[in-house]
């Protein structure tokens, strides 16, 4: 038996599989909400795996946060009540409840080289479709966009061939179907 | 209404636009120009001074938690705020409403590390329910009615709205509260009818129904005591409820079981261990009440009505979660039942009454008197004995002293009973009387307390003493930090380890030296008379109340148990002491 934690609360022992869910919530793009948002999952001990965030209407100062978290399911449900309740979200849609959602990262991967490797980068950029953005006879920056798992099989292939430095910019989602979420 | 002013001058008008007649502060360079508006118009608010900022957050929630209405407290910037974090906190936890006013420094200053200055709205994130830096005149009256509403509406709970120095200096226009809606923020309040008509037709066909009502019913409002009894007597239903409820439903009333959860009695923890359904009403399944978890009431279907769906299945999984406000949803489902007029099993409720006062015969809360000594739990039983007739508020500090006063003084009434429930702060009792004299000047307020937890804001003696607030601090004295002491003799062997309070003050001659009036009782046959002249006193009191310096408080589920494994009574042998808890709950608190 695992030892429990140290915690001031009965943990149940859970067997439930972790669930991987996409939240987006539409929140008021006041100063200090990402603060509120980020300090409920570092407070109440919850992941983030992604968090994306922009404004989405200028004219209504209105921010859409997109946010890839883990946890077995009560704890998944629990995280979106605690969003929900929170003074300055107008809505929190889980995208990944009617099947899964429409997810893309952007990727910008700085690789330099020279002869062989770098003639094997650019082979390989054109065959995951990455552009180059940027470049010299001693280097490139590349543009990829898609699904995290092609954005990270692109990196880890990119490592022996002169790898520098990669900035990702997390996950922007969208449900598919016709309907956009509630506001 | 619309009105040229400054922002000082609009912090006041909103404060009389929302109908606040009590604030409680300490000046500071960050909020003088507030300060300067109190002093140019001094019947429009009144303002009680503090001796720490601690104080004035507890004084505001003795004040909210006995009236109903939102607590207002007004400080500077820097250690001003910092000071209130404990007070929010306290509030957040316990879903008091309160509105924080902090001074900050100028904006042009902020970031500059400025003196006096800090990131109040950052600090404070996590200890309110909502918080606002005010950047421009112009937002300062929305900001400021937006603040009393969320305090107020859906589960309340503490905000602050820090306004730097220029802000309050500005000009601009006023404009009055009225016709301003919050964007966002819209709590349900009525419960879904569906899942209404199936909680009354669980709750005719239940066999062992118990109602278990926490402080939701009370923040509810009168109302909500009122639909909740009305439920109780058309079912004939037992009631038991968390600290944080007690008052409201009647302690007089045969249908209540005491209150519930680690130190509650035997026929409460019994009854929701084994009844077949649970009507949670307002309260939120916190660990003080479930005990261990996977043995927390195993037979039964559980409805809970709450205002925060976030409190829905978080620590309990229910079976009939109603998200709406108490009074609300107990409105529709006493017009449901009267509707469908349900058969009652009424044979059945006869047998789960027997069992109930099979259990309630166990007399888990008796203790042995004693001759030569004050036993904590006869000086409660006195004190409330004394206080039949008087119109009483009670608070308390936290430790042993609070769960005696919780087990022995009775509360017919809501908002009587004022304690720090959630995040038990020590020191909260004292200045809480203070809040709650202020808002009942005649009324008789007693802080029951404990001589480790009286002494973290005693300073506001000289608050009560200042303003006339004759508040009676009631000190259970045993000299130990004596729910410190008793676990460490539950978990760690007797090793009291830091737990003795050696060289306490003399509380007769420290109520002397603050203006107040001292009394102490070391004996049972002395006790009486000197509360009957605490309670005839018209000025704040200190009463030093010896008592036995072991006792211990029971019965007790230990931590890491179920509610059907409760430690029962003063005769427990020291060995099974020592065992109670095993290594597992050795790591809870």
């Amino acid at each position: 038996m695992n030892p429990q934690p140290a915690s001031p609360y009965f943990i149940e022992e859970r067997h439930d599989l972790e669930e991987t869910h996409t939240l987006a919530l539409v929140v008021d793009n006041e100063p200090g909400v990402l603060a509120r948002v980020i300090g409920l999952f570092s407070g109440r001990g919850y992941n983030i795996e992604s968090l994306t965030v922009s404004e989405t209407s200028h004219a209504r100062h209105i921010s859409r946060i997109t946010i890839v978290t883990t946890g077995v399911r009560a704890v998944i449900e629990q995280i979106k009540h605690q969003l929900e309740r929170m003074v300055p979200v107008h809505s929190v849609n889980d995208l990944t409840l009617d099947g899964r959602a429409l997810e893309r990262e952007l990727a910008l991967v700085k690789v330099a080289g020279t002869g062989e490797k770098r003639v094997e980068a650019l082979r390989l950029a054109d065959a995951f479709r990455a552009s180059v953005i940027d470049a010299n006879v001693d280097y490139f920056v590349f543009e990829l966009t898609g699904r995290t798992s092609k954005i990270e099989q692109f990196i880890a292939i990119m490592g022996p061939l002169g790898l520098v430095e990669v900035c990702r910019t997390g996950i922007a989602a969208l449900s598919r179907g016709a309907a956009g979420m509630i506001e | 209404m619309e009105k040229r002013m400054t922002g000082a001058q609009m912090v006041l008008q909103a404060l009389e636009d929302h109908g606040v007649e009590v604030v409680f502060g300490y000046p500071g360079g960050a909020v003088l120009p507030i300060y300067d508006a109190l002093f140019e118009d001094q019947d429009r608010v009144k303002h009680i001074l503090v001796r720490h900022e601690q104080g004035a957050g507890h004084a505001a929630e003795g004040y909210a938690r006995s009236t109903g209405k939102p607590g207002v407290v007004v400080v500077t910037s820097g250690p001003g705020a910092t000071n209130m974090v404990t007070p929010l906190t306290d509030a957040l936890m316990d879903s008091i409403p309160m509105v924080c006013i902090t001074g900050q420094v100028a904006t042009h200053l902020i970031g500059s590390d400025a003196f006096q200055e800090c990131d109040t709205v950052g600090i404070t994130r996590p200890s309110t329910k909502h918080n606002w830096l005010v950047k421009s005149i112009e937002e300062l009256p929305r900001i400021l009615h937006e603040a009393f509403y969320v305090a107020t509406h859906g589960r309340p709970g503490p905000v602050v709205v820090d306004i730097p120095k220029n802000i309050q200096f500005a000009t601009g226009i006023y404009v009055g509260p009225k016709n301003i809606e919050h964007k966002t923020y819209h709590p349900r309040v009525k419960g879904d009818s569906e899942r209404i008509r199936a909680a009354v037709a669980l709750l005719a066909g239940a066999k062992r129904p118990v109602f278990y009502t926490g402080g939701g019913v009370i923040n509810s409002g009168p109302e909500a005591t009122r639909l909740l009894r009305e439920l109780a007597k058309l079912t004939g239903f037992p009631v038991t409820s968390t600290l944080m409820g007690l008052g409201a439903f009647p302690a007089s009333d045969p249908q209540w079981l005491g209150m519930l959860g680690m130190h509650g009695t035997f026929e409460a923890n019994n009854a929701m261990h084994d009844c077949d359904v649970m009507v949670a009403v307002g309260a939120r399944f916190d660990d003080r009440i479930t005990g261990r978890l996977d043995a927390f009431s195993p037979g039964s279907k559980k409805i809970h009505i709450d205002i925060d769906p976030s409190s829905i299945n978080k620590n309990v999984r229910v079976d009939i979660p109603i998200i709406g406000d108490v009074a609300n949803v107990l409105a529709d489902m006493l017009t449901v039942w009267r509707a469908e007029k349900p058969a009652i099993d009424k044979a059945a409720l006869k047998a789960w009454w027997q069992q109930i006062d099979a259990w309630r015969g166990r007399k888990s809360l008796a203790y042995r008197r004693r001759a030569d000594e004050i036993m904590p739990q006869y000086a409660v039983e006195r004190l409330f004995a004394a206080t039949r007739g008087h119109d009483t508020y009670i608070t308390t500090e936290v430790g042993q002293h609070q769960m005696w006063a919780a087990q022995f003084f009775h509360f017919d009434e809501p908002n009587r009973w004022v304690t720090s429930g959630g995040l038990g702060t020590m020191g909260f009792g004292l200045p809480a009387a203070v809040g709650i004299q202020a808002a009942h000047p005649d009324s008789l307020v007693i802080d029951i307390a404990g001589d480790a937890s009286v002494l973290m804001t005693m300073q506001e003696l000289s608050t009560a003493v200042q303003h006339d607030l004759p508040v009676k601090i009631f000190i259970l004295n045993n000299q130990y930090m004596g729910m410190v002491r008793q676990w460490q003799q539950l978990l760690h062997g007797n090793r009291l380890s830091h737990s003795y309070m050696e060289s306490l003050p003399d509380f007769v001659k420290l109520a002397e030296a603050y203006g107040c009036v001292g009394f102490r009782a070391e004996k049972p046959d002395e006790l009486d008379d000197a509360i009957a002249e605490m309670i005839s006193v018209k000025r704040p009191v200190l009463f030093d109340c010896r008592v036995a310096m072991l006792a211990n408080c029971f019965p007790m589920i230990p931590s890491g148990k179920a509610h059907n494994e409760m430690l029962l009574g003063e005769d427990i042998p020291d060995e099974e002491i020592a065992t109670a808890i095993d290594d597992a709950g050795k790591l809870l608190v």
